[in-house]
């Protein structure tokens, strides 16, 4: 790649994070307002939280059960398979439970949000809003990033739950780890700041992956392709920022 | 005059769509634009409603310049008036009731019991309060179009803006489509604003019409007017003939040089 195409590519970075941070400030003006229609924001925290809640929980049990295998056939190796509640339940609360549930809810919840947006803006459905005096960022976008934003928290406890079980289920009652020791080892290792940094994060990740899914969606060329084009976007965009937004978080927790 | 656009001047990507446009839409008339394709009508109506704003030139609109209003005045502007969309754009995930009871909803505090005979006194002028319980995906084009309009005028609105309402209809809904725009303005009183290019249904219905053509008004007047003018541009359109002033091919190189070419390849 030439200088040329170097600084074009990196202009074009920087213009697009601009965006989306200028559509944060619009969406976060609106957020307000929209509380006027609590019912609206409501639907959408079931629209995004409850209908992803089979894949959240399917994915939760497979997790925590490989984390139940992988962690008894290595902690078996030092003669401390007791310790497995605790490294799983840390492995979950603070690095899988926030990351896979970000991973998922961008791949289940984000892209219906983008191409949803993105077919109401093909049929002028955003237009006819605007000539009918009635913001599209406060009656569309804000309470579509809200829903994301509450789900995100909830469906990642309940990824970690499910997970919990799902590692007991092999450890325990598969491998023949003591049950008391697998939950009181978890309860005695496990620091407030351990859940606090898996909450975090899963706070952070619901901020950016409703915020690309809405942005994408809202600002998606009006035609067939352009739809699609943006529902790739929100996919490949949320993962990648996940992913390097859970590096630096896990770096700026560790320095605590 | 509830619109008055003088001397717009407008381009998309360095290619004017308007070189000084003048018109006006006189209080409690009906206006018809008209023009040939891609004349930028659609994107006239966009001026209007404040989507874009003009190059040069004033957009007023309530006796208020669009460029000089903040997004909010905007939006008081825009609560004055009605827009029939070309493909209804009605919101899909919404009932034919809940869509006409859409702006009501927002703009107002009305008990339940008021906004239901509201909206089915809009359907019933419309003939669709059978329709109420639809879903958008259950309408035809035509009766899309009927739910939009019953939710263009839900707000009693003092301009109507229809773009192109007589496209792709059957004659019973054109008819009906261009005997309700008479009877809103009749009854109502609402200036309204037609772009279209169905010359005589326009013709039969509008007090005032412009005649856009290569990025200005071409000829203004009363319909039968245009209907009658020995301008080469205006009778080439009301006659739709191909040949004339107004090229109805798109700009390209020699046609049997560009057949040879691809023969050669």
């Amino acid at each position: 790649m030439s200088k040329g195409n170097h600084r074009g590519f990196l202009l074009e970075g920087v213009r697009k994070f601009g965006a989306a941070a200028i559509f944060l400030v619009q969406i976060l003006g609106q957020c307000v307002p929209a509380f006027a229609r609590p019912r609206l924001i409501a639907y959408q925290v079931y629209n995004t939280g409850a209908r992803s809640l089979i894949i959240i929980m399917l994915a939760g049990l497979f997790v925590g059960m490989v984390l139940g295998l992988q962690g008894f056939t290595l902690l078996q190796r030092f003669g401390s398979e007791d310790a497995l509640g605790s490294a799983a339940a840390i492995g979950l609360l603070k690095e899988l439970g926030p990351v896979i549930t970000a991973l998922l809810f961008a791949g289940r919840a984000g892209t219906a949000l983008t191409s949803e947006i993105g077919l109401m803006r093909a049929t002028d459905q955003l237009v006819a809003m605007e000539i009918m005096a009635v913001d599209p960022l406060r009656y569309v976008a804000a309470p579509r990033f809200m829903g994301g934003l509450v789900a995100m928290p909830l469906l990642a406890a309940i990824f970690n739950i499910v997970g919990l079980y799902g590692a007991q289920l092999v450890g325990v009652d598969l491998m023949g780890v003591d049950k008391g020791s697998f939950w009181s080892q978890m309860q005695s290792s496990l620091a407030l700041r351990d859940v606090t940094e898996g909450i975090v994060k899963s706070v952070v990740f619901g901020v950016i992956c409703s915020l690309i899914a809405v942005h994408e969606g809202y600002h998606a060329e009006p035609t067939a392709a352009g739809v699609g084009l943006a529902t790739t976007r929100t996919v490949v965009a949320s993962s990648v920022l996940t992913l390097l937004l859970d590096l630096i978080l896990t770096a700026a927790f560790l320095n605590r | 005059m509830v619109v008055a656009v003088r001397d717009v001047h407008y381009a998309v990507d360095g290619r004017p769509i308007f070189t000084g446009v003048d018109l006006r839409a006189r209080r409690g008339r009906i206006t018809a634009i008209m023009g040939p394709s891609g004349t930028g009508k659609t994107t006239l109506l966009k001026l209007i409603t404040a989507q874009i704003q003009a190059d040069r030139g004033q957009v007023v609109v309530f006796g208020k310049e669009l460029a000089q209003l903040r997004q909010s005045e905007i939006y008081d502007v825009r609560g004055r008036m009605g827009m029939l969309f070309q493909n209804g754009a009605l919101l899909t995930d919404m009932s034919v009731f809940e869509n006409v009871a859409f702006p009501v909803r927002e703009h107002t505090d009305l008990p339940e019991s008021l906004i239901r005979i509201l909206v089915l006194t809009k359907l019933e002028a419309v003939g669709l309060r059978g329709a109420a319980g639809l879903m958008p995906s259950e309408l035809s084009g035509g009766m899309a179009r009927r739910v939009a309009l019953a939710r263009a005028i839900v707000m009693d609105p003092e301009l109507l803006i229809y773009d192109e309402p007589f496209v792709g209809l059957d004659p019973i809904s054109m008819g009906v489509i261009q005997r309700l725009i008479k009877q809103m303005n009749t009854a109502l009183g609402i200036t309204s604003i037609v772009v279209s290019h169905d010359v005589h249904e326009l013709a039969s219905i509008a007090d005032d019409s412009y005649l856009l053509e290569a990025g200005h008004v071409a000829a203004g007047g009363k319909p039968q007017e245009l209907l009658n003018s020995e301008l080469p541009a205006v009778r080439q359109f009301m006659t739709g003939s191909a040949d004339g002033p107004v090229r109805f091919h798109y700009p390209a190189s020699d046609y049997t040089t560009q057949l040879l070419e691809s023969e050669a390849r």
